[in-house]
């Protein structure tokens, strides 16, 4: 394989991040925080686990490849493919649907012209119906990165949502501390 | 010791001993099926459920019974303890609905299957599973996966006993395939290319219960049945030279370790013996081997002349049968 | 109004901070537990007190924590599972966010009962900014001398760390929760070895939910005797309800066990009555994976006696004619709602959710969501009913790890109740699938 692959090199704050995930874990079990660890990776990389970006965990880690891709396709919250800059994570389970969850969902699909797990043509949201966020009572609601938006009921609400969106950085959580 | 009654039948086996090779110290048809438990691997076990069991009485000491049906491969046994299989209703029933459970994705493709013959499915839904499926949706596919010149792989045969993972962890080391994905969606995988050719990979091949780990040197070269098994042995620096050589006339089709009644390897092998080594001159010759299971290729022994073997004999009547009309 | 234990400063302005939750008698508990008694002592306090593990299986946690093995030399570890992913529950989260420090003074408390000097609080990795609060509040914990070494002077030394999940809702089943903290695929173990014996990294462990966790600060502080005079026979204490669905106030209520239903749905004080005044239909009581009932038996038992918020009571009539406390998630449906599509919705989350591990959940699951799919949207057979029930069937206690069963009960409770609703929509495909479309009882009526 001639291909270049571009060096994997995480910011020193997720690098320290990394370190401090480890550090809380006996010696020899640092597979432990392989979870983190891809959380952090996949807020450097721009919202995705690339095959070069969970080799290099696999290298941090001091274990094989294969036990990073069993790992990260096991959860739902890792991104194997690219996506937008805002992954619209939309929950789609019972509860929120009794308070119209099936109907925000219709209507994001139908604003943003894409259907379920795909990106908009600019690149700007990903649509990724996940189950139950544990924000029930709020229904209908969605996450974006580290933020729940609740109670999204009403066009008006889900447009000013949308809006303010777009006008969002991203911004790398453990950054700001 | 602990001293255990197993469909009324009295065995003693060592404290810790798991039900299941207490019943296999018994022996003959009240041994329980076991698609994912594999003696040599540890780990293996408590997946396909098909060994599930009823203990009508914990022990000489706790007497209740438990209140599920349990896994007899991973459940050790107490002294004193009551176990129904084959004389269990409840139990029969369950393991008619588990092969039910892992036939209903299979691709029923053994016409062209290299394990037709030889496939742990195919034997447990003759004994154990119901002549037509309830199943009327469409069935699963994955993408192709290509694991190197050696093994081929055919995930939409697979069971996920996980059998072949563990071989890998444990016999070939270094590791480069395993599950992906969860639930119905997991596959069996490298996820990025990547061969499997560890010196001692190729026993994935021997664990793994149905076709989709088949070996790419034998592929399409001849049915089982009409093959005639050999022991034989060689000197090898690698493993212990111990082989099952499968033959057609003086040719060397197919070179495997040699497995037990239950489809257990008594060795395992190394790359270069089964690969490698397919003239008669590589092999000292021990002599015929038999087959020991309950399966078609002893059911159509080799040693008899082999008159139309039906390719597809023990699996349930087509799927298209007894369907609601749409 | 009946006494808060776990909420009672919940939304006092600052509660978060280690100062204004220390002014509001925060850490009491572990002043006392770690210098005035021993640790049996405490394991003693919190068996008298009759609490049950607020996670789903009821199982007292007294009696849990005295299972725990001690072998010498051996670490021992106590995990709280923050994974709050049962469909319906909400509490755990927002009890968290509100008050972290609530959750770490129980750690404490509770480590220190246990023998543990390393605990972890596993939470799902969606709620990473309920991590970020959890972690502060700990280091507030560290600075002040409650966490690390030789805490209040008492010799007993603990860390205390958040670990993220990935998303997953297996991680909630204790065993594939301490996987998945071992940086696993959420795979349930086959037990035994149970965790008390062998747990986190081979070691004796004890997994408890955030809200029973969170429960012994107060019976330290006030005895486990004082604890057991509230609620109704073995269901003692408090528990945390988080109540969605068709009503008017959905949230999170700390209730007294023993609360009748009718009045935790229509008084004012917790649900207050369906939304828009419409008729109750049906009620799912404690999360997704416990069988779902009608109106008429959510009320009153089948022995026409008031059905109360109790373990007891909610069970009472077994799976033919009861449900289950579980998670403490309410569930609301009112007349408008179709339960065939949700249990299609429920049964698409357990095929999601399934590990894959064992073969009845992994193969049933899809096959039950399909066929759920298939009368939904207008392509059932009436034969398809009992193939649901006999699926249900197949998985129902096969399985490794309860999710099977969680995933059979919500199907066979549903054609159990409101089989008629399933046949209509298979003799009516058409009006069935019209938008809004819902089945109303003898009429085959329809409103869109
Ligand atoms: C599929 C499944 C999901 C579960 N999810 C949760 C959960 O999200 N939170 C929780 O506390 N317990 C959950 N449980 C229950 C746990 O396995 C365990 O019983 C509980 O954490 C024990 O704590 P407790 O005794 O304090 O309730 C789940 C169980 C199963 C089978
Ligand atoms: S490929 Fe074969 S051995 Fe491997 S998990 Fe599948 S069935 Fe088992
Ligand atoms: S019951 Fe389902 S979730 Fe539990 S171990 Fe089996 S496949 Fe996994
Ligand atoms: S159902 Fe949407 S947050 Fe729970
Ligand atoms: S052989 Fe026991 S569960 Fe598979």
């Amino acid at each position: 394989m001639a291909e270049i692959i571009n060096e994997v090199k995480f910011s020193d704050a997720g690098m320290a991040e990394i370190q401090r995930y480890i550090s809380h874990y006996p010696e020899g079990r640092q597979k432990s925080a392989i979870l983190p660890i891809m959380h952090v990776a996949q807020a450097e990389f721009g919202g995705w686990l690339s095959p070069q970006v969970m080799d290099k965990i696999a290298e941090i880690l001091n274990i094989q490849p294969i036990e990073v891709y069993e790992v990260a396709t096991f959860y739902t919250m890792f991104n194997l493919k690219p996506v937008g800059k805002h992954v619209l994570e939309v929950c789609r389970t019972g509860p929120c649907c009794l308070r119209g969850a099936d109907q925000m969902i219709d209507m994001i699909k139908q604003k943003l012209n894409i259907e379920e797990g795909e990106t908009t043509a600019d690149g700007m949201f990903t649509l990724k119906p996940v189950e139950c966020l544990a924000s029930c009572g709020t229904g209908p609601m969605l996450q974006v990165r580290e933020t729940y938006y609740e109670n999204l009921d009403t066009e008006e609400k889900l447009d000013q949502f949308l809006e303010t969106l777009r006008n969002t950085e991203v911004e790398t959580p453990y950054h700001q501390k | 010791m602990a001293k255990i009654t197993f469909d009324g039948i009295e065995v003693e086996v060592a404290d810790g001993t798991t039900i299941l090779q207490a019943a296999r110290k018994i022996g003959g048809s009240v041994v329980p099926p076991a698609m994912c438990y594999y003696t040599p691997l540890k780990g293996s076990g408590g997946k396909c459920r098909v060994c599930l069991v009823k203990v009508t009485q914990g022990s000489a000491k706790d007497p209740r019974p438990m209140p599920k049906l349990v896994a007899s491969c991973i459940t050790p046994v107490q002294d004193g303890m009551v176990v129904e299989n084959t004389t269990n209703e409840d139990v029969l029933n369950a393991r008619k609905g588990i092969v039910e459970m892992l036939l209903i994705n299979h691709p029923l493709d053994c016409p062209i299957c290299d394990q037709a013959g030889e496939c742990n499915l195919q034997d447990l839904s003759y004994e154990h599973g119901v002549s037509a499926t309830r199943y009327e949706e469409e069935r699963r596919t994955f993408n192709k996966v290509d694991l190197g010149p050696y093994i081929q792989l055919h995930m939409t045969r697979c069971i996920l006993c996980y059998r072949c993972v563990y071989t890998a962890d444990q016999i070939a080391g270094n590791r480069v395939h395993g599950v992906l994905g969860r639930g119905d969606a997991a596959e069996i995988g490298t996820y990025i290319e990547n061969i499997v050719d560890q010196e001692m990979s190729g026993n994935v091949i021997d664990v793994c219960p149905v076709g989709a780990l088949t070996d790419k040197t034998w592929r399409f070269k001849n049915r089982v049945w009409f093959t005639k098994p050999m022991d034989a042995h060689r000197d090898c620096p690698t493993c212990s030279g111990k082989v099952t050589l499968w033959n057609r006339g003086d040719q060397v089709l197919r070179v495997t370790a040699r497995k037990d009644e239950y489809s257990e390897v008594e060795e395992f092998i190394c790359n270069t013996c089964r690969f490698e080594k397919k003239e008669m001159s590589d092999w000292t010759i021990e002599g015929p081997r038999h087959i020991n299971r309950a399966s078609v290729i002893s059911a159509n022994h080799y040693e008899l002349p082999v008159v139309n073997v039906p390719i597809v004999p023990n699996l349930p009547a087509s799927t298209k049968k007894n369907l609601p009309q749409h | 109004m009946g006494i808060k234990i776990l909420t009672e400063h919940i939304n006092v302005p600052g509660i978060e901070t280690l100062e204004v939750y220390r002014k509001h008698g925060g850490y009491r508990s572990v002043e006392k537990a770690l210098k005035t008694m021993t640790p049996d002592e405490v394991v003693e306090e919190v068996k008298t007190s009759g609490l049950r593990g607020r996670g789903g299986a009821g199982f007292p946690t007294g009696m849990k924590w005295s299972f725990l093995a001690k072998p010498e030399g051996v670490p021992r570890y106590l995990v709280c599972n923050a994974d709050e992913s049962e469909p319906g529950t909400f509490k755990d989260r927002v009890f968290m966010q509100k008050n972290p420090h609530a959750l770490i003074e129980g750690m404490i408390t509770s480590s220190y009962a246990l023998g543990a000097n390393t605990s972890y609080i596993y939470i799902r990795g969606e709620l990473m900014f309920v991590l970020r609060i959890l972690e502060k509040a700990i280091a507030e914990a560290y600075a002040a001398g409650l966490l690390g070494k030789n805490i209040m002077g008492s010799g007993y030394d603990l860390d205390l760390h958040v670990a993220p999940g990935g998303g997953a809702y297996i991680c909630g089943e204790e065993t594939a929760l301490l996987e998945s903290l071992e940086g696993k695929r959420g795979n349930p173990r086959n037990k035994p070895p149970f965790p008390a014996v062998k747990g986190l990294f081979a070691s004796p462990t004890v997994v408890n939910n955030v809200e029973s966790i969170a429960s012994v600060p107060w019976i330290v502080n006030n005895g486990g005797a004082e604890y057991a005079k509230i609620g109704v026979g073995r269901s003692t204490g408090t528990k945390l309800i988080s109540a969605s669905g068709n009503i008017n106030n959905p949230g999170v209520y700390e209730i007294e066990l023993g609360v009748p239903v009718e009045e935790f749905i229509y008084s004012d004080e917790y649900c207050g009555g369906i939304l828009k005044g419409k008729q109750l239909k049906a009620v799912v009581p404690g999360g997704s994976s416990v069988p779902i009932l009608p109106a008429n038996l959510i009320l009153k038992t089948a022995a026409g006696e008031d059905r109360l918020m109790t373990y007891e009571s909610l069970s009472d009539g077994g799976f033919v004619s009861g449900s289950m406390l579980g998670s403490g998630a309410f569930i609301v449906f009112d007349e408008d709602q179709c339960i065939v599509r949700n249990t299609w919705n429920y049964a698409r989350f357990y095929h999601h959710e399934s590990c894959g591990q064992c073969s009845p959940c992994r193969e049933g699951t899809g096959w039950m969501e399909k066929v759920l799919h298939r009368i939904e949207h207008g392509h059932g057979h009436q034969q398809d009913i009992d193939l649901l029930v006999s699926v249900a069937k197949q998985i129902e206690g096969n399985t490794i790890c309860p999710l099977g069963d969680a995933a059979a009960w919500p199907v066979a409770s549903a054609v159990r109740h409101f089989r008629d609703e399933f046949e209509w929509h298979i003799k009516h495909p058409q009006e069935a699938t019209l938008p809004g479309a819902v089945y109303r009882g003898q009429l085959e009526t329809i409103t869109a």
